[in-house]
């Protein structure tokens, strides 16, 4: 992992509007029950429209990946654990194109290697329960303290809000689609009818009054947590430090920390498994790494821009 | 002043004025986000409920807007369900507001192949006389022993486990009334 | 226990130091309810899933136990042996709260002695005379054992333990040793049930089996308690009563009823199928749980309560409850002179549920089929078959919200599809009638923890939508307006009726807060009145439903309450109303030892207040408030005063939990491994293989398999078991026509393991053909090391998970899992077996076109050679 981060500048744009504590979510994977309330939820207050359904095949997740009608979307990893409680390395349940007998790949390796025995005469090879995994996350935007997509809008539809959340105006954004590529999780994403961009608010028009978002306020057994960001991540920490000690392997958190590549995440996970195992870039950089210093200067640019005109202005205004 | 708020409101100038020098937060609010608020607000009148799919029995905060429904979501009071909900009870709205839902009796003939349109009134009318006439044909009196009966085994209902205990209390008298007996529901199933 | 109900509520469950779920896959099923297993577990409670399928419950247990598809049974026996043969139940509360003492007649003989079946056993019937199973010195019970034997007595006690009646304490020995009493009894007929037996017959490991055992032995006792949740995975079969009289079983032995964070909650699945069996749409019941008259048992009012009412316990007020109702019913035309009208009442001859129903209308006995808010198309067993028998009817109304498959079966059926109905053809004359939402009604639902909660009206319904209150209220309008110059006298009921509902608002929807008072009674002076214990049997008291009687007390809609949770403890006493008398867990007597006192502070819930001379604690008691513990009755007590201080479970007669039920069970009074009636293993315990009194309609419609050993059993090798997915709600009426619900589940699909996947050529995502003798459906397939097969009986059983939500209507289509299902029946219940049935699975897509006559398993074989 590279080190060099612009932090101070990162927190200048969190820190925007210091008046409001910055707010997110802590997503605790370990006691999600895969049941999408948050998906529908969202739904429901956003009123994002449906897609149309295809049944996938990859586990109960028929919903693919965050898009721009998909604000919310519930992974699930089918596993097995490979041998031994300390093991970490997890064998894949097979999905995807088949398992028919010529398919052996696509089983599992005990499955397969009585599959090569000739008349299979024997009986084929039974799984052990205890060894079976099924993960359950569900996936947000990030609300990066370093947000490309935020960085690289050139209309403003895409900015910080005074939660330290970003947030696209569709009544700004005209669809040139900058942002779908600088987002490092692949989040955000253009409407194909309309062309604009369209990702999570964090329910900006609920925390204006005061609500929960949506999804949070519904998930059954609180593995969405809303609040302030500080206070999440300690209670983050204090669950991980409870699940390290009950022996969870592979237990972890993703996006708790200020000093990752996007300069931590408004919207965390607490994970039981490698980022990579939910479809999480184990690594996330924001892609405008380097932008921060030419906007320094664009913005002393523009003051300079202003001059006397937009002063008198203001004076008029009196 | 149109055109002091049009200078004002430049861009720019917010940035200036707010010390948001990048451009990326508050001064790139759109006049419709800064207005934004929750349409919840905006609510007639909000109504507790309480979600009709599982028996969990989940508490429902009902949103109410010119007679429309705008929002149904958990109510926070509910000591059973904390304000949270399944995917089922967040789908509530769409349920009482999907637009296939009847909103007209359909009526199919004998030996049709289509719905016709039917009024409610005369709906309801051709129905009670089939009731009143299947009965008249079905009636029991007594057994062949001669025990007292006073029954129709001529019509039957089948409902109730998604239905409210007022409807449930009157379709049991009304049957009952009517010596109907095979009145059965979903708690068999 | 003794009533239709959960003995605990939801909540609860946070308070448990281990929670068993069995026969119910909660975390899918009831979500929001399963916050309350999470809150145990993070408390540090522990969490163990019994299930033939891994599910997304399995994925938050401890330890998930994967069994066989039916072997319930053989499992809590197992448990039971285990907690008896290692000295682990609680002694005080066994001796004092259980029948464990009671010593039964010597007459008695149990499976262990007659290979399968117990005393009583009339074969040329297949039903069993009772008597023998009664407690030793007293009289047979009149009502279990002469009944019909096809009317369901396990309802209708559904707020009381089945009669028993006796003028003395029955004869016990507290020691245990007398080798008639309930406690040996028990021992020897669980003597096989070993962990190795259990191994054989539920494919458990015998070491996962002893842990399961150890865990819930270790979480039970004065200073901790374990609770078992279930749902229809255990009533949906043919054992299903049984199933759960053994939990019960295991929770008595353990000291777990009564008590917080113990209980057994059963889990059910529509907002108020509660409500809909207290107050209920069933053919043998009349409100409160008081039974249908039956014809020829009796002719007069007093032989139907001398029948039906029992001498000791709340059950001797039955007469009270009786006439209550006929006031409701019949108001001031019910009179003491005219028996208040209990000859108005239809009289029931035996069997007349839903499922005999059906063979009836395909016998052209029905002439007309009302539907309301059910989708029997879709969510019955042998779907088929009903979509069949509604071609026979002359009229059929439907009320939904959506255009469903029961009332579109005429058009777009599966069986239109194949031509073996015309459309053209079927006579049926259908009203498809829109319903109001829940939004659009006020009215109660009674909830999965008997709870009556109120919900307030939103906004009118659309278009000529209409609440079923209205329905009712003005169908009842219009036909008493036809019949009004009518001389008949069996039309003298309709006029008779008391039917006289204020109605409001711009659509005249009758008043439901005015029928909720009706329901929970008045005095002669139209006061309200605040419990069951003030209803009379003289006519001065009306009362429609006395399990809710107080509902409206003070003139207060109660289930209305609305304190918010936060501002009150567990409990949450102030939130709604719970029937009876607003208790919130039943027998909570229990929670405390036989002085009163509190069987550890860690685990107070109700005691006995010594200085103030009453019960007190978190909950209303459910004991009278005032009987001190060491209260003894005297002779000729009647009531609950007949009862000891020290016995809470004041619905039965004898005031004690049923370890042996000696009476009221239809199958016999220790539940007994039986296969499924459709099953791919031979019973290793008895000679019997099946539930000997299970109900059968062998038809051309319905034709069965054979079960392991019997010719052609082969022809069905696999075991399938049927169920919900989070993202639909039961037969999809509420669920396939909503987008934000279809996108997540769009297609019926099947579950099978690699090891299934590979013995039958199954490819994940591809489509497969299952089959049974009653039809064919086709699924896509699904591919997941979730399903695991069992070694059982030294062979491998491979089990297919059927979601059961799809029919031919809707935003998603898909075939439906119930048409493969038969309808048999638990004997007791009637209710069907769809969660252990068998069928063969192919790849491929089924079969389209005009079907042949020829079985299904044939047309898909022609339909393989063809290709």
């Amino acid at each position: 992992m590279t080190a060099t981060r612009a932090t101070s500048s990162a927190v200048d744009l969190v820190d925007d509007h210091a008046a409001v504590p910055r707010v997110g979510f802590f997503t605790d994977t370990s006691i999600c029950i895969g049941c999408k309330a948050c998906e529908v939820a969202c739904k429901e207050w956003n009123h994002v429209p449906h897609r149309q359904p295809a049944w996938s095949g990859k586990s109960y997740d028929n919903t693919g990946k965050l898009g721009a009608d998909t604000w919310r979307h519930v992974a699930f990893i089918e596993q097995r654990r490979a041998s031994g409680p300390d093991q970490v390395e997890l064998a894949e349940v097979p999905h995807g194109a088949g398992t028919s007998e010529g398919d052996a790949r696509l089983v599992t390796p005990e499955v397969a290697a009585w599959l090569e025995t000739p008349d299979r005469s024997s009986s084929p090879p039974v799984v052990d329960p205890a060894d079976l995994r099924w993960l359950m996350s569900s996936d947000v935007c990030k609300h990066c303290t370093r947000a490309a997509c935020l960085e690289v809008c050139p209309t403003g539809a895409l900015f910080r809000t005074e939660f330290g959340t970003v947030v696209v105006q569709a009544d700004v954004c005209n669809g040139c689609g900058y942002c779908v590529p600088a987002c490092p999780f692949g989040v955000i994403d253009q409407r194909k009818d309309d062309g604009r961009a369209w990702k999570c608010t964090l329910c900006y028009d609920r925390l204006k009054g005061d609500m929960t978002p949506a999804c949070a306020q519904a998930c059954p057994t609180q593995s969405i947590q809303f609040g302030e960001l500080a206070e999440l991540r300690g209670r983050a920490h204090h669950r991980l430090e409870q699940l390290q000690g009950a022996g969870v392997a592979g237990a972890q958190l993703y996006g708790a920390d200020e000093n990752d590549g996007v300069g931590g995440m408004a919207a965390f996970f607490l994970l039981l498994d490698r980022p990579e195992v939910y479809g999480l870039p184990p690594d996330p950089v924001v892609t405008t790494r380097d932008l921060p210093s030419m906007w320094r200067a664009a913005a002393g640019a523009a003051a300079a821009l202003v001059g006397a005109v937009a002063l008198a202005a203001i004076g008029g205004k009196k | 002043m149109g055109v002091m708020r049009t200078i004002g409101s430049w861009p720019v100038l917010r940035q200036m004025r707010s010390g948001d020098l990048l451009g990326l937060g508050r001064t790139a609010q759109s006049e419709h986000t800064a207005r934004l608020r929750p349409r919840t607000d905006a609510a007639d009148r909000v109504v507790d409920s309480v979600c009709p799919y599982c028996a969990v029995g989940c508490g429902q905060k009902v949103f109410v807007k010119n007679g429309k429904i705008t929002q149904i979501e958990g109510h926070p009071d509910s000591p059973i369900s904390r304000g949270r909900l399944c995917p089922k009870g967040a789908a509530s709205r769409s349920l009482v507001q999907s637009p296939t839902r009847l909103q007209t009796v359909r009526y199919r003939a004998p030996y049709a192949t289509d719905w016709q349109d039917l009024s409610l009134d005369q709906a309801m009318d051709m129905i009670a006389k089939r009731i009143i006439d299947t009965r008249r044909r079905t009636w029991e009196e007594q057994d062949k022993d001669g025990n007292t009966l006073r029954r129709t085994l001529g019509f039957a209902h089948l409902g109730g486990a998604t239905l409210d205990n007022e409807e449930n209390y009157l379709l049991k008298k009304l049957y009952t009334a009517l010596g109907a007996i095979q009145v059965e529901n979903q708690a068999r199933i | 226990m003794g009533r239709g109900g959960a003995t605990t509520f939801q909540q609860d469950l946070s308070q448990s130091d281990l929670i068993v779920i069995m026969g119910s896959n909660m975390a899918e099923c009831h979500p929001v309810g399963f916050q309350w297993v999470v809150e145990a577990q993070q408390r540090g409670g522990r969490l163990i899933h019994i299930d033939p399928r891994f599910s997304r419950t399995s994925a938050l247990a401890d330890e998930y136990v994967p069994l066989r598809a039916g072997s319930d049974i053989a499992f809590l026996g197992g448990l039971i042996r285990y907690i008896i043969e290692n000295h682990r139940w609680f002694h005080d509360y066994v001796v004092n709260y259980t029948n464990a003492a009671t010593i039964l007649r010597d007459d008695f003989a149990d499976t262990e002695d007659l290979d399968g079946v117990f005393s009583g056993w009339d074969p040329a019937k297949r039903s069993y005379d009772a008597t023998t199973w009664q407690y030793a010195g007293m009289d047979v019970a009149p009502s279990a054992g002469q009944r019909d034997t096809e009317a369901a007595v396990g309802e209708t006690h559904g707020s009381g333990g089945a009669q028993l009646e006796h003028g003395n304490p029955p004869q016990q020995d507290p020691t245990l040793q007398h080798p008639r009493c309930v406690f040996q009894v028990l021992r020897r007929h669980y003597a096989r049930y070993t962990p190795e037996m259990v191994e054989e017959v539920c494919g458990v490991p015998r070491e996962q089996f002893v842990r399961v055992a150890q865990m819930l032995c270790d979480n039970s006792g004065p200073d901790r308690t374990s609770a078992l949740c279930y749902a229809v995975g255990w009533t949906q079969h043919t054992v299903g009563v049984q199933i759960i009289r053994a939990a019960s079983i295991v929770q008595l032995l353990l000291g777990n009823i009564g008590r917080p964070g113990g209980g057994i909650l059963a889990l059910r699945g529509h907002a108020s199928i509660q409500g809909s069996t207290d107050i209920p749409t069933l053919y043998d019941l009349l409100p409160g749980y008081l039974p249908m008259p039956h014809a020829g048992h009796y002719e007069n009012l007093a032989g139907y309560i001398k029948h039906n009412s029992a001498p000791a316990g709340f059950w001797a007020y039955m007469g009270a409850y009786a006439v209550s109702l006929l006031k409701a019913y019949f108001g001031d035309r019910a009179t003491r002179e005219n028996e208040f009208c209990f000859d108005y009442l239809p009289r029931i001859s035996g069997d007349h549920s839903i499922y005999r129903g059906i063979f009836d209308m395909l016998d052209d006995k029905v002439e007309g089929f009302l539907v309301i808010g059910e989708n029997p198309a879709v969510g019955n067993a042998n779907s088929r078959a009903h979509r069949l028998a509604m071609a026979h009817l002359k009229w059929l109304v439907v009320r939904d919200l959506q255009d469903i498959e029961t009332a579109s079966f005429w058009r777009d059926s599966p069986e239109v599809e194949s031509g073996e109905l015309r459309t053209e053809e079927i006579p049926t004359e259908v009203f498809l009638m829109p319903a109001a939402a829940h939004t659009e009604k006020s009215g109660t639902f009674t909830n999965t923890q008997r709870l009556l909660q109120w919900r307030d009206q939103a906004v009118e319904p659309p278009g000529d939508a209409r609440s079923d209150l209205w329905f009712a209220f003005h169908l009842g309008q219009i036909i008493r307006a036809k019949l009004a110059d009518s001389t008949e006298q069996r039309d003298r009921p309709i006029l008779d009726l008391a039917w006289d509902y204020p109605t409001r608002g711009p659509l005249a929807d009758p008043d439901a807060e005015a029928v909720l008072a009706e329901i929970s009674g008045y005095d002669s002076a139209r006061r309200h009145i605040s419990g069951y214990v003030d209803l009379k049997d003289d006519g001065s008291t009306t009362c429609g439903c006395w399990i809710y009687c107080g509902c409206f007390a003070d003139g207060v809609n109660q289930t209305r309450r609305r304190k918010p949770g936060r501002q009150q403890d567990w409990v949450a006493a102030e939130w709604g109303w719970a029937w009876p008398a607003n208790r919130r867990m039943l027998y909570n007597r229990a929670s405390a030892d036989p002085s009163g006192r509190p069987w550890s502070e860690r685990k107070r819930y109700v005691w006995w207040d010594a200085e103030a001379g009453r019960w007190t604690g978190y909950d209303v008691p459910d004991f009278k408030p005032t009987m001190s513990p060491d209260y003894t009755p005297t002779e000729g007590s009647t009531g609950p005063d007949a009862l000891s201080g020290t016995e809470p479970f004041i619905m039965q007669s004898d005031g004690r939990g049923w370890l042996f039920a000696p009476a009221g069970v239809r199958d016999g009074p220790l539940p007994t491994h039986y296969e499924p009636h459709e099953s791919p293993c031979t019973n290793p315990l008895y000679g019997i293989q099946a539930n000997p009194t299970r109900q059968l309609f062998p038809r051309p419609e319905n034709r069965y398999h054979a079960s392991d050993g019997e010719p052609g059993a082969e022809d069905y090798p696999y075991v399938f078991t049927t169920y919900r997915l989070t993202e639909h709600h039961t037969a999809g009426g509420m669920s396939r026509w909503v987008w934000p619900l279809v996108e997540l589940q769009p297609e019926m699909f099947c579950e099978v393991s690699p090891a299934l996947a590979s013995e039958r050529g199954l490819v994940h995502g591809d489509w497969a053909t299952l089959l049974t003798a009653r039809t064919c459906i086709e699924a896509r397939v699904m591919v997941t090391d979730r399903m695991v097969p069992l070694r059982v009986e030294g062979r491998l059983v491979h089990q297919i998970g059927l979601p059961f939500h799809w029919g031919s209507r809707g935003l998603a289509v898909g075939d439906s899992a119930n048409d493969l299902a038969s309808i048999v029946l638990d004997p007791n219940v009637h209710i069907q077996e769809v969660k252990a049935a068998t069928c063969d699975i192919r790849p491929g897509r089924r079969p389209r076109g005009p079907r042949s006559t020829s079985s299904p398993a044939a047309q898909v074989r022609t339909t393989e050679e063809r290709a």
